[in-house]
Formats: structure tokens, C-alpha cells, sequence
């Protein structure tokens, strides 16, 4: 066991934190001229895409640096590398991985440079976490699919230009995986109807998307017709020790505790009350074990062993503190942790009572906690399917 | 940036655990507890040549000088086969030994300790309160190079086996500086009483000082540290033997899960089964993370040391005390009997949880270490 940086490394760190000196405005004082300059900065340090391979425009870090910078970057809060959040983190990496040339030319410097949103349509009203057995269908004609059906939950969708769409393309197939098919959809493609659904903290970031004979050019398939599935499960380089979001985890918690010497409970110093004490080292120890988790996957992906499903330990730590650690703020400040950011007397500008109601973006997408239980259960422990 | 172990340590526990799978199976670990000792010597010494007993003892003294990580992967293969021994005593001891003895003394008892010739073990804590020096009690009378010492050290952990033991004091009074000396169980004055706990592979006792002489052949180096790095130790040792345990008790648990068939179906299959598997999993990998860091910064963070101990404990006593508890449960009426193993980890997990501090204890020292 070592913790020891190479030369190499620390000398990628501290270029990052030059830059970080150099180009990061202080929180409160980032405006639109600000974001653009950083946009502009961070692409041409290649730092947008950074997993991604050089060819194709990306950064070609290797696990190491791509650790050390989102580190870095969620230390100083920096803003993220770009904004074409769903492009960087899902689309992308399938054109990469399964687009043609022309795909790769027309999308990847488009998602780079921040140009436009992504979104990924994959939940059905009736399909969630089951996602084989999707519905939404697509018929070829000539040089066409037409797409009919409907996309749910579909996080972006009011302000995205494209969609990445699962869609089925043979009905009887042999096993649910087989007969889906990826399309990379227009949002402005006649046919095509978003209804933003408002979520229960306010505002609207996702949607019900409608389909109804939607016309796309052949030559917008991602990947063979029928290997929809595997085109989703990307399989690029990228590190998977979710270092980064510790970092911002135990800024949180530094938030936390000092909420906790700010407050009283029962009359007294929350700071001096045991099972308030008690809870914050709760809190620290899932943390740490996260932190160092996310180091021993980091080991095995610089060993090349494999990394499957372990990485579902972290995400559930990662939902089940993402609710418990706002609930707690909350019910720490009483009455007066109710007030929500644009509400008059909101404590902390009202963050922690938006939070309290955000949990469901980090511990239902991407598969809730009931699913990485099935999957450690089934996958790792090898009890059988339900 | 390495957070695993290297070929030499994978290779070491593959060699202790093919040695305890062979020669100390369950049923080999269920006929050292009927013993009146609950010990076999015979095991013991095999450990000895093995090098085992000396694994951190330094070279020069008959020690294979390795570091608390090492140590660990031997910790983890003991819990894991549950086998009863003194093994923890013993190496915090002679690891304490290491750090705070002298060349003479050193050469006087370390050699016998790394060839299993000889046993210790430690009487620091004075009474069932908090593994701290708020704890340490008994005062030795002198003059600052020999003492005298009157008392009983109760909650010995197995004290009927060791012959000698580190022995914690006040010096003059009662809130004199601590002190630490080595007493020799054949030494005068000395009185040993060894007992069972609940877990049979689990031994305790008492060590009575009647008129015992502590002097400069057996005063020990002892700084304001010293006592606490030394219960740290046990926090990493223990909580080291908790996760073998704890995947042993998963892993029988999981094998029941996948053969028992109710309703036409391995209860494995049901949720409220595989969801509560998949949790142990989970506490088991994170306690387990926590630990190795902890375990590492013995030799290499000292620093650290206190803080990483007590986040594993706090974490891995807690989970194993429920883990213990829900594998009997998982069994359903089987769990319940004497004949089948899995009720022995649920002692080993009743056992666990107060040595060297239960979870409150740390994650007090945790949110106090931290600010709060």
C-alpha cells in the first residue's frame, strides 16, 4: 500500500491548481461573461472530455489525472467542464465507441464545446427499471425509421437539440435485450411534442417526450439495428472511484457541522447533544468509507483488473446520504429549516430545504437503491434472479 | 497510489488460510473450546515456526519484522476461521514491546513471544469503563525508578494464558503520570485467574498484584502516546478479525439463501433476503476499506492513527453486532442450534463489540477529533 503521488501526478495537480488560481472567479460573482470565458479556457486545456481519446478531441487523461482533476475541481467548486452534461457523460462515449466517422465529426466538437443539450430517452411510463422491456417503437421505411410512442422522465428534454432514443425495433425478439435499437433524434423533428413535468422542489428539468411518426434518417443509428442495449453500456476508460463527488460530500459536511455549532436543540448547543454529535460521525465514517472504497477501485482500474458491480457500494452510500444528510439539516433547524430559497427568512438561502426535497436526482437516476441492491445481490453474491 | 496489498501479502494469506482450513476447521475450532484452556499449544507453536507469532517482531529478536498491514491479512484469516488464541494480545503486546523496551529487555522476552515459546498479553484498563487512560487506575508507590504494586487489573483478555503481561499503572497517585511495566506471571505477588465469555473461543480473567516490584529491568518507555497508540492497536486488531468473521458469516449465510427452497423458491431469490445480504455487503466492504487505511497508518501515518481506528470500529461493530444477529435469523429455526456454526459468529460478534471501545465510544472520539 502506498498513497504517494508520482512526480508526474503532482505536477498535473499543480497545474490544475494554477489554473484554478488563475481563471476561478469567486462563487457569488460568476455571470455569463465569466461561464463563457471558462467554457472557452477549459476546452482549450482539452479538459472538456478529458477521459476521452485525443483523436477524437477529447483529453486523453489517463485514471490518475482524471482523479486528480475532478478532485481539484470540486475542491474550489469550480463550475463543470462543460454544460453538455448528458453529451459528456453518456452520449459521447457511445458515438465514440459505436458511431460511424461521420457520427463522430458531426457530434463529438459539438458536446465538447458546449454547444447544445443532449438528452437520453430511455424510461416508458410502464418501463423504469426494468428498461428491456421498453415500448416505444420504431419501423423502417426506406432510408427511414418512423418512431412511435412516448419517453419519460427524460431529464433535460425541455432544453436539449438532440436525444439519444432507445427504441424497439423487432417485437418478438428472443430475449428482451435483443430487438432495441439507439437513434440520435432531432427535438425540433416534426412529429416530436415535450411536456415538461415540474418536480417537487420546483421548476421543471425533465419531461414527458411524445413521439408520433417521427421520421429519422437511417443514418442516424448509433451502432447495429438490435444492439440498442450494448450501445448504452459504455465501456470507455473512465475512472469509477467517485472521488470527485466525496470531495464535494465532505464540503458538505463541513456545512453540516457547522450548522450544528450554530444551532440549539432542546434548548441547548446542538453541539453538545449525543445523539446529534453521534449522527455528524455517522455521516464522516460512510463518507471516509467511500473516499476509500473509491481508492481501492482505483487500485484495481490501475492494475486492469476488473471493475464490475462493487462500484454499487458507493452509489448507495451515495443516495442514502444524499437524503439522510439534507433531512438531517432540517430537522436540525425546526421551523425554521422550511423555508425554501425564494421564500422570506430562509436559513442558508434556503439550501438546505431544497435539498431536502432534490435527493431523488442522485438516489433514483441511473437506478435506484432497491435495483444496486439487486445487482450486488445477483451479480456479486450470485443469488438467483428475481 | 497502491491501496491494495502486494504478491508477498496475498501470498501470506493464501498460506494462513490454507494452514487454518487444514488444520483448524470449524470442528477442530469446536473441540479447542470443550479444553478447560480453550487453546491448543500444539496449533500454536506451528504458528510460531511459522514466523507468524513474530510477524512484527523485529529480526534481531527472532521477529520476521513486517508491518501492521501485513499483520492484518493474518488478523483477517484468524476471524475468519474463528481460531481461539491469544493471537491479538499477543501481537499488540510484543508490537508494544517493539516500540517501548529496550535492547536488553527486548532480547529478554521477544524472542520466546515470536517462537510462541512464551505468550503476553496486556493489563492496562483497570475496570469496564472507556478504553482511554481515564481508565487506568491502579497506582504503583516508589520513587520514579521502582515501584510497588497493589491491586487487581480485572478484564485481562487472556490473561489465563499469558505469561507475562504489559501492566499500565499510575505512578505515586492516583492521577500520577502512566507508567508501563512488563510483570512476568511467575513473578511474586503475581496471582492469574483465566475465564470463558459467552464466545467459547474468546478467553478473559483477572491478574491480581500483591507487593509486585516494578524496576528498571522491566519499566517500559511510556509517553503521553504511548498508551494510546497501543489501544489503538487493539481497535485495528480486532476490527482486522471482524471482517474475516463477518464474510465468513456472509458467506455461510448466502450458500443457506441459495440452497434453502421455500415456497418452490431459494429464499435467496426474495427481496427482503437478498436486499439484507446485499447490505452486509455493502457495510462489510466499507468497514473493511476503513480498516486497511487504518491498519496502513500504524507504520506509515501515525498521526492518523486514532482518527482511521475509530471510524472502522465505530462503523464495524455496529454492522457485525447486526450481522451476527440477522445470519442466525436468515438460518431461521437451524440458526438457532448448538450443532450449526453460524450461532458462533453471532457470539464472536457479541464478543467484538466492546473490546477496545464499542461504537459510541468511537464515533465520539470521532466527532470530538473532529471538531464537534
Amino acid at each position: 500500500m502506498d498513497f504517494e503521488y508520482t512526480e508526474e501526478e503532482q505536477a498535473f495537480r499543480q497545474e490544475v491548481r494554477d489554473f484554478l488560481d488563475e481563471n476561478l472567479t469567486a462563487a457569488n460573482r460568476r455571470d455569463a461573461n465569466f461561464m463563457a470565458n471558462w467554457l472557452k479556457k477549459v476546452r482549450e486545456k482539452r479538459w472538456v472530455g478529458f477521459s476521452w481519446p485525443k483523436e477524437v478531441g477529447g483529453g486523453g487523461g489517463n485514471i490518475m489525472q482524471q482523479v486528480i482533476l475532478k478532485e481539484e475541481m470540486a475542491s474550489r467548486k469550480a463550475p463543470p467542464l462543460g454544460t453538455c452534461m448528458m453529451g459528456l457523460a453518456w452520449v459521447g462515449p457511445a458515438i465514440i465507441q459505436y458511431g460511424t466517422e461521420e457520427q463522430k465529426q458531426r457530434f463529438i466538437p459539438d458536446i465538447l464545446d458546449s454547444k447544445y443539450h443532449w438528452c437520453t430517452g430511455y424510461s416508458e411510463p410502464n418501463v423504469g427499471s426494468d428498461l428491456a422491456s421498453l415500448q416505444c417503437k420504431a419501423v423502417r421505411e426506406g432510408d427511414f425509421y418512423i418512431v412511435n410512442g412516448t419517453k419519460i422522465w427524460t431529464s433535460l428534454a425541455p432544453f436539449a437539440s438532440w436525444i439519444s432514443l432507445l427504441v424497439r425495433t423487432s417485437s418478438n425478439p428472443e430475449s428482451k435485450h435483443e430487438g432495441i435499437t439507439a437513434l440520435l433524434v432531432k427535438m425540433d423533428s416534426p412529429g416530436i411534442e415535450v411536456r415538461p413535468i415540474e418536480i417537487m422542489a420546483g421548476g421543471a428539468v425533465f419531461a414527458q417526450v411524445f413521439f408520433d411518426e417521427v421520421k429519422v434518417p437511417v443514418d442516424n443509428r448509433l451502432g447495429e439495428e438490435g444492439n440498442g442495449w450494448k450501445v448504452t453500456i459504455s465501456s470507455l476508460a473512465n475512472e469509477r472511484s467517485s472521488i470527485g463527488e466525496v470531495t464535494a460530500m465532505y464540503e458538505k459536511l463541513e456545512r453540516l457541522k457547522e450548522l450544528v455549532r450554530k444551532s440549539r436543540k432542546n434548548g441547548k448547543p446542538a453541539r453538545d447533544d449525543v445523539g446529534i454529535r453521534r449522527q455528524i460521525a455517522v455521516f464522516e465514517a460512510r463518507i471516509e468509507a467511500m473516499r476509500l472504497n473509491g481508492f481501492r477501485y482505483l487500485t484495481k482500474q490501475i492494475k486492469r483488473e476488473p471493475l464490475s458491480s462493487e462500484t454499487s457500494v458507493n452509489k448507495l452510500h451515495r443516495a442514502n446520504l444524499e437524503v439522510e444528510m439534507t433531512d438531517f439539516a432540517v430537522e436540525l433547524l425546526g421551523q425554521s429549516g422550511l423555508q425554501l430559497r425564494d421564500q422570506e427568512g430562509a436559513v442558508d438561502g434556503g439550501s438546505w430545504a431544497t435539498a431536502a426535497l432534490s435527493w431523488p436526482d442522485v438516489a433514483i437516476c441511473g437506478g435506484t437503491p432497491n435495483i444496486q441492491k439487486n445487482i450486488i445481490a445477483e451479480r456479486i453474491l450470485g443469488l438467483p434472479k428475481d | 497510489m497502491n491501496f491494495g496489498f502486494n504478491e508477498e501479502q496475498e501470498l501470506l494469506r493464501d498460506q494462513v488460510r490454507r494452514f487454518l482450513d487444514t488444520n483448524c476447521p470449524l470442528s477442530k475450532v469446536r473441540e479447542i473450546m470443550k479444553e478447560p484452556e480453550g487453546f491448543s499449544r500444539q496449533l500454536w507453536q506451528q504458528m510460531g515456526e511459522l514466523g507468524w507469532l513474530g510477524l512484527v517482531i523485529p529480526p534481531d529478536y527472532g521477529g520476521v519484522g513486517l508491518s501492521w498491514v501485513d499483520l492484518t491479512v493474518i488478523l483477517e484469516e484468524t476471524g475468519r476461521s474463528l481460531y481461539p488464541s491469544p493471537f491479538i494480545s499477543h501481537s499488540i503486546a510484543a508490537s508494544t514491546l517493539a516500540e517501548t523496551a529496550t535492547d536488553s529487555q527486548q532480547k529478554r522476552w521477544l524472542t520466546d513471544l515470536a517462537s510462541g515459546d512464551s505468550i503476553a498479553s496486556l493489563a492496562i484498563l483497570d475496570d469496564d469503563g472507556p478504553p482511554n487512560a481515564d481508565n487506568i487506575t491502579l497506582v504503583g508507590t516508589g520513587n520514579g525508578k521502582s515501584f510497588m504494586l497493589n491491586g487487581e487489573k480485572r478484564l485481562v483478555p487472556d490473561a489465563g494464558l499469558a505469561d507475562l503481561f504489559i501492566v499500565a499503572f499510575r505512578e505515586g497517585t492516583s492521577n500520577g503520570k502512566i507508567a508501563l511495566a512488563v510483570v512476568e506471571r511467575d513473578q511474586q505477588g503475581v496471582s492469574v485467574t483465566g475465564t470463558g465469555t459467552m464466545d467459547q473461543t474468546k478467553r478473559t480473567g483477572s491478574v491480581k498484584l500483591d507487593n509486585v516490584t516494578a524496576d528498571e529491568t522491566s519499566l517500559l518507555h511510556c509517553d503521553s502516546d504511548t498508551i494510546v497508540r497501543l489501544l489503538d492497536k487493539g481497535v485495528v486488531a480486532v476490527t482486522a478479525e471482524i471482517i474475516g468473521a463477518a464474510e465468513a458469516a456472509l458467506d455461510m449465510t448466502t450458500n443457506y439463501a441459495k440452497e434453502r427452497i421455500q415456497f418452490d423458491s431459494p429464499i435467496g431469490r426474495y427481496q427482503s433476503v437478498k436486499h439484507r445480504l446485499a447490505e452486509i455487503y455493502l457495510d462489510i466492504e466499507s468497514f473493511k476499506s476503513l480498516l486497511y487505511y487504518a491498519a496502513w497508518t500504524v507504520d506509515e501515518s501515525p498521526g492518523e492513527l486514532s482518527r482511521s481506528a475509530s471510524l472502522a470500529k465505530a462503523y464495524a461493530s455496529q454492522a457485525f453486532a447486526q450481522i451476527g444477529i440477522d445470519s442466525v435469523h436468515l438460518h431461521g429455526a437451524i440458526g438457532y442450534t448448538a450443532e450449526y456454526d453460524i450461532q458462533l459468529y453471532l457470539k464472536r460478534s457479541k464478543w467484538a463489540r466492546p473490546m477496545y471501545g464499542d461504537t459510541d465510544y468511537h464515533y465520539e472520539r470521532v466527532a470530538t477529533l473532529g471538531e464537534l
